[in-house]
C-alpha cells in the first residue's frame, strides 16, 4: 500500500513539474524574457585594495582616521553613524582627550533633556554617547532630502556585497548617462532629481555625488585629498565602523587555529595508536 | 539490549559502587558511549558526524544561552542589541560569530549524517526507529534555525518570517487564521519576535530529549556498518571507547579546524547582507532567499509555477515542500532491498549519486533569483527528487540483482588490510 | 574478549611501546584540555561589564546648585551618589568626635578634599546589606547623628556619613572624585 500511495503521489508531483517545465520552456522560446536596463547597465563593484584585504590585513590608522574626517566634514550632515560611539575613536588612534573634544565639538548635538524645566533639549555629547542622527525621524530625514531617507552608514559595508569596494565604486562612480543606454532604453532616463550611477542597483539614486572637488577636504597628514583619495580612506573608515573587531577576530583565529593543528595532530597520532592493533592484525 | 560479550562495568572504587547502587548513571554513561558499547570495527568517517552533531548542538546552546544575556526581544531594540553584543559585550563578537556559523556547520554535518545514512542503508529494518526519530530532529532543527534567523530583526529576518509564515496562508479556508495566530499580528512583530525567541530557546533542548531517544533506539540493535553485513560475533566488534572515542576526537579537531577557518576569516560568507539593515516592514529586500540550509526546500516551493485545476500553485508548492521531507519517513518501506549498503548496489548507487548532485542543483537554485531559466531548471530538478524517492527507489529495489555479500564484518576488513593467514577469516558465530 | 586478541594476533609488544603510546594519548587529552579551558575563558568573560557600561563608569556632577545643609541624591555606576554641603555647624559637630570611639575610624579631613572640608561626597548605599539610606533629600529623616539613616535596619550615620549606631560595619563608601572647577567634580 505505501508503495503504491507514493507511486501515485511521486507520479502527480513529478509529472506536474514535468508539465510545468513544459509550459514555462514553450513560454521561454516563444516570448524570451527581456532585458532590463540594470541587467545590462548595472556594473560590478571597481577593484580596489585595502590595507585590511586578505586573512592577515589590518586596518591602516592613519588611513581611518582621513576616512572618519571625510565623514565627519561629507557624510555626516545627512547619515547616521547610530551604533557607533565616539568613545569607540580610541581604536583609530586618537587619545581620550581627543575623543572628547571631538565629541564636545560634534556639529549634531545629543538630544536631551534641560534640567529646569523639562522640555526637549540638546546638549554636547561625551565619548560615551552614540553619534547623534542629523534628523529627529525618518519622516523628517524624508522631508529633508527629496523623500529619499539617508540611510545609517555604521554596518553599510557589511549590508552590501563587496561592501568596502561597493562604498568606493559609488562614490566615484556618478557619471553621465549613456548614450547607447538612452537609445536602447529611451524610457530609462534618469528622471529629475536622480543621479546616474551604474554601481547602484536600480542606475539611479537620490544622492547627490558627495564627493565632487580635490581637496574637498584639506587632511591633516597632507594626503592629497583627490576624489579617489576621499572615496577610498571614507571606504575604509566604514569598514572599521561596520567590523570594529576586524584585527581581534584575526588574530584569535591565527592562534586558534595553529593551536588546533598541533592538537588535531596529536589527535591523530592518538587515533593510530589506538587502533595498531587492530589494522596490524591482518597483516 | 546490547551484544553480550559487551564489557561490564565494574566500579572499583567505594565512592564509584555506591554511586552506582544509589544512580547507576556512569554504569548508563559507559554503556552508551564508554567501552561498555561495542560497535562494528569497520566504521568509515562518514560514521563521525552523529559525534560531530552532537558536538554542534553543544556548541549552539553554549553559544545561543550567552547570546539570549545580551539580547532584548523586543522589535524596536532587537537588532541594537545584537550589534551592541557584537561591539561593546567582551568577545561578544566572537559569541555572535560562532552561533551563527555554527547553525551552518550544524546542518553541514547534519546533512553528511543523513546522506551517510542513505547511502548505507541505515534507514533499514531494524533502524527504522532510528531513521524516524532523526528526521524528527531535523524537523525541529529546521524549525528552530527559522526562528533563530528571525531574532537579529534585520531585513532578511523579517522578510523570512512573513514568507514562511505565508506558506501556511496558502492553506484553504483556515491558512490566513493559522498565519495571523503564528505571527500574533497581520504581519509580524513584537509579538512574533517574542514568542520565536522564546521557542527558539527551548526547542534545542527538545533536541536534545530527542537525541537521547536517537541513541537509545540506535543501542537496541546497535550501529550499522559500511558493509550492511550484522555483526555476528565479538571478532566484529571493537569497544567505543577507546576505539571510537579516539577517531571522534580526531574528526572534531578536524571539524573544529573548518569551523574556526569559517569562523574567524569569513564570518559573513554564509550569511546575507541584508540582514546587516534593520528590518523595515516598508520596503522588500530586491532577492529574498533563506538561510543555505534550506535552499533544496525553497527551489521545490518555487518550482510549481502552475495550478492544477483548482489547486493553487502556491498551495501546490507548500505542500510538494512538506512532501519532500515527509517522504523520508516513508523510506525504509519504501526500499525494500534486503541488502543495505550502497556499496553493494550497483544500480541504487548510480542513482544515489543522482541524487546528490540533484539536491545540490536544487540547492543551488534555491538561492538563485526567481527568474528564468533557473525556475525551469529547478522543475526539472525537483522532478527527480519526487521520482527518485517515491518511483525509482521502490523498482530498483525489486529489479537490482546485488553484488555479492562479504561473509563478516572482520572477512570485509581483512580484504581491505590484505591478510596473512588464512585462520582468521573463518568466525561464524551463529 | 580473549578472542578478540586471537583474531587481532600479536598485541603491543615490549615496554617501549606501551610508555610511547600512553604518552601521546595524554599529550593529546591534555592538550584538548587546554583548549576546553581556553575556550571557558571568553565563556565567563562575556559576563563581565561591557564597554558600554564601563563607559558611563564616570560622572561629572555641577555644584554650583547645593546651598550649605543641602544634599543632592545622583547617580554613579547606576547606584545613587549623595552630595552634600555641610554647615559650619555640621564640620564642627563632625570635628568634635575622637576617631579612635567610633566602628570605623576616620576623621572628616580624611574623607574629604584638602580645603574643601563643606563637601561630603559619598556613595548612597548603606554597608550593611545595601539600602538607600535616608537625609539626602528635603525634609528627611536624618537619625539622631544628624547625617544619614538605613530605614532598614536603622543604621545612624553622623554629618560626615560614618556609621555610629546600628548593624552597618562601615562609613559611608567615599568614592574616589575630583574636583574639575569649584563648583563641579568628577566622580570615578
Amino acid at each position: 500500500m505505501v508503495r503504491i500511495g507514493a507511486f501515485l503521489v511521486g507520479l502527480f508531483f513529478a509529472g506536474w513539474l514535468f508539465i510545468s517545465f513544459l509550459i514555462g520552456a514553450v513560454a521561454y522560446v516563444s516570448e524570451p524574457p527581456v532585458p532590463t536596463v540594470e541587467h545590462e547597465f548595472h556594473e560590478p563593484v571597481k577593484h580596489v585594495s585595502f590595507s585590511f584585504d586578505g586573512p592577515f590585513g589590518k586596518y591602516d590608522k592613519q588611513q581611518l582616521q582621513r576616512g572618519f574626517q571625510v565623514f565627519k566634514e561629507v557624510c555626516s550632515a545627512c547619515h547616521s553613524l547610530k551604533f557607533v560611539a565616539f568613545r569607540d575613536l580610541e581604536a583609530l588612534g586618537y587619545n581620550e582627550a581627543e575623543v572628547k573634544a571631538i565629541a564636545k565639538q560634534w556639529a549634531i548635538k545629543t538630544p536631551s533633556v534641560d534640567p529646569a524645566t523639562g522640555e526637549a533639549s540638546t546638549r554636547d555629547p561625551v565619548p560615551a554617547d552614540h553619534f547623534p542622527k542629523p534628523f529627529a525621524n525618518n519622516v523628517a530625514a524624508a522631508a529633508a532630502n527629496n523623500n529619499a531617507i539617508p540611510p545609517d552608514l555604521s554596518l553599510m559595508t557589511k549590508a552590501r556585497h563587496h561592501g568596502s569596494a561597493y562604498v568606493y565604486s559609488l562614490l566615484t562612480g556618478f557619471q553621465e548617462q549613456p548614450a547607447e543606454l538612452l537609445k536602447h532604453f529611451p524610457d530609462a532616463k534618469t528622471p529629475e532629481g536622480l543621479h546616474y550611477n551604474p554601481y547602484f542597483p536600480n542606475l539611479n539614486l537620490a544622492m547627490a555625488p558627495p564627493l565632487s572637488a580635490e581637496g574637498q577636504v584639506t587632511y591633516g597628514d597632507g594626503t592629497k585629498a583627490t576624489v579617489d583619495q576621499m572615496a577610498q580612506d571614507v571606504s575604509a573608515f566604514l569598514t572599521w565602523t561596520a567590523e570594529p573587531k576586524l584585527e581581534n577576530r584575526r588574530s584569535a583565529g591565527l592562534a586558534t587555529i595553529i593551536f588546533l593543528l598541533i592538537a588535531t595532530g596529536l589527535a591523530y597520532m592518538s587515533y593510530q595508536n589506538i587502533w595498531a592493533d587492530k589494522k596490524k592484525a591482518a597483516v | 539490549m546490547s551484544f553480550p560479550w559487551a564489557e561490564q562495568y565494574t566500579p572499583k572504587h567505594p565512592v564509584m559502587q555506591w554511586v552506582d547502587e544509589k544512580l547507576p548513571l556512569p554504569r548508563l554513561v559507559y554503556n552508551a558511549v564508554g567501552a561498555g558499547y561495542p560497535v562494528p570495527r569497520n566504521l568509515n568517517y562518514f560514521w563521525n558526524f552523529g559525534v560531530l552533531a552532537g558536538l554542534a548542538l553543544v556548541i549552539q546552546i553554549v553559544t545561543g544561552v550567552i547570546m539570549a544575556m545580551h539580547y532584548g526581544a523586543n522589535d524596536l531594540v532587537a537588532f541594537g542589541t545584537v550589534e551592541q553584543t557584537m561591539r561593546d559585550v567582551n568577545a561578544g563578537w566572537l559569541m555572535r560569530y560562532a552561533h551563527a556559523n555554527g547553525a551552518s556547520f550544524f546542518f553541514i554535518v547534519v546533512y553528511l549524517h543523513i546522506f551517510r545514512g542513505l547511502y548505507f542503508g541505515s534507514y533499514k529494518a531494524p533502524r527504522e526507529m532510528v531513521w524516524l526519530l532523526g528526521l524528527v530532529i531535523f524537523l525541529l532543527m529546521m524549525a528552530t534555525a527559522f526562528m533563530g534567523y528571525v531574532l537579529p530583526w534585520g531585513q532578511m529576518s523579517y522578510w523570512g518570517a512573513k514568507v514562511i509564515t505565508g506558506l501556511f496562508g496558502a492553506i484553504p479556508v483556515v491558512g490566513e487564521p493559522i498565519q495571523t495566530w503564528l505571527l500574533g499580528g497581520f504581519a509580524p512583530g513584537n509579538a512574533s519576535l517574542n514568542r520565536f525567541f522564546s521557542l527558539h530557546f527551548l526547542l534545542p533542548f527538545v533536541i536534545a530529549g530527542v537525541i537521547i531517544l536517537h541513541i537509545w533506539a540506535l543501542h537496541i540493535p546497535g550501529s550499522s556498518n559500511p558493509t550492511g553485513v550484522e555483526v555476528k560475533g565479538p571478532q566484529d566488534t571493537v569497544p567505543f571507547h577507546p576505539y571510537y572515542t579516539a577517531k571522534d576526537g580526531f574528526g572534531a579537531g578536524i571539524f573544529l579546524i573548518a569551523f574556526s577557518i569559517l569562523l574567524f576569516f569569513a564570518p559573513n560568507f554564509l550569511g546575507h547582507p541584508d540582514n546587516y539593515i534593520e528590518a523595515n516592514p516598508l520596503s522588500t529586500p530586491a532577492h529574498i532567499v533563506p538561510e543555505w540550509y534550506f535552499w533544496p526546500f525553497y527551489a521545490i516551493l518555487r518550482a510549481f509555477t502552475v495550478d492544477f485545476f483548482f489547486v493553487p500553485a502556491k498551495l501546490l508548492g507548500v505542500l510538494a515542500m512538506f512532501a519532500s521531507i515527509l517522504l523520508l519517513f516513508f523510506l525504509p518501506w519504501l526500499d525494500t532491498s534486503p541488502v543495505r549498503s550502497g556499496k553493494y548496489r550497483p544500480t541504487f548507487n548510480k542513482f544515489f549519486w543522482i541524487l546528490v548532485i540533484d539536491v545540490l542543483i536544487l540547492g543551488w537554485l534555491g538561492g538563485a533569483p526567481a527568474e528564468e531559466p533557473y525556475v525551469m531548471m529547478s522543475q526539472v530538478a525537483a522532478a527527480y527528487y519526487f521520482a527518485h524517492f517515491l518511483i525509482i527507489l521502490p523498482l530498483i529495489s525489486r529489479f537490482e540483482k546485488p553484488l555479492p555479500l562479504p561473509g563478516s564484518i572482520t572477512e570485509a576488513v581483512l580484504a581491505k588490510y590484505g591478510k596473512t593467514d588464512g585462520e582468521t577469516v573463518a568466525v561464524p558465530a551463529e | 574478549m580473549a578472542s578478540v586478541e586471537q583474531i587481532d594476533g600479536t598485541g603491543p609488544s615490549g615496554e617501549d611501546g606501551v610508555r610511547r603510546r600512553d604518552f601521546i594519548n595524554i599529550a593529546a587529552v591534555s592538550f584538548a584540555g587546554v583548549g576546553a579551558v581556553a575556550v571557558v575563558l571568553p565563556l565567563v568573560d562575556q559576563m563581565n561589564p561591557s564597554a558600554d557600561v564601563l563607559a558611563l563608569a564616570s560622572a561629572e556632577v555641577d555644584l554650583s546648585a547645593i546651598q550649605p545643609g543641602q544634599a543632592i541624591k545622583t547617580t554613579f555606576r547606576s547606584q545613587p551618589l549623595f552630595v552634600r554641603q555641610l554647615t559650619p555647624k555640621e564640620i564642627a559637630e563632625a570635628d568634635k568626635v575622637d576617631p579612635s570611639t567610633l566602628r570605623d575610624p576616620q576623621t572628616l579631613e580624611e574623607r574629604t578634599v584638602d580645603g574643601k572640608k563643606q563637601w561630603l561626597v559619598t556613595m548612597g548605599v548603606c554597608t550593611h546589606l545595601g539600602c538607600v539610606p535616608l537625609g539626602a533629600g528635603e525634609g528627611e529623616n536624618r537619625g539622631e547623628f544628624g547625617g544619614y539613616f538605613c530605614p532598614c535596619h536603622g543604621s545612624s550615620y553622623d554629618t560626615a556619613a560614618r556609621i555610629r549606631k546600628g548593624p552597618a560595619p562601615k562609613n559611608l563608601e567615599v568614592p574616589k572624585y575630583s574636583f574639575t572647577s569649584d563648583t563641579a567634580i568628577l566622580v570615578g
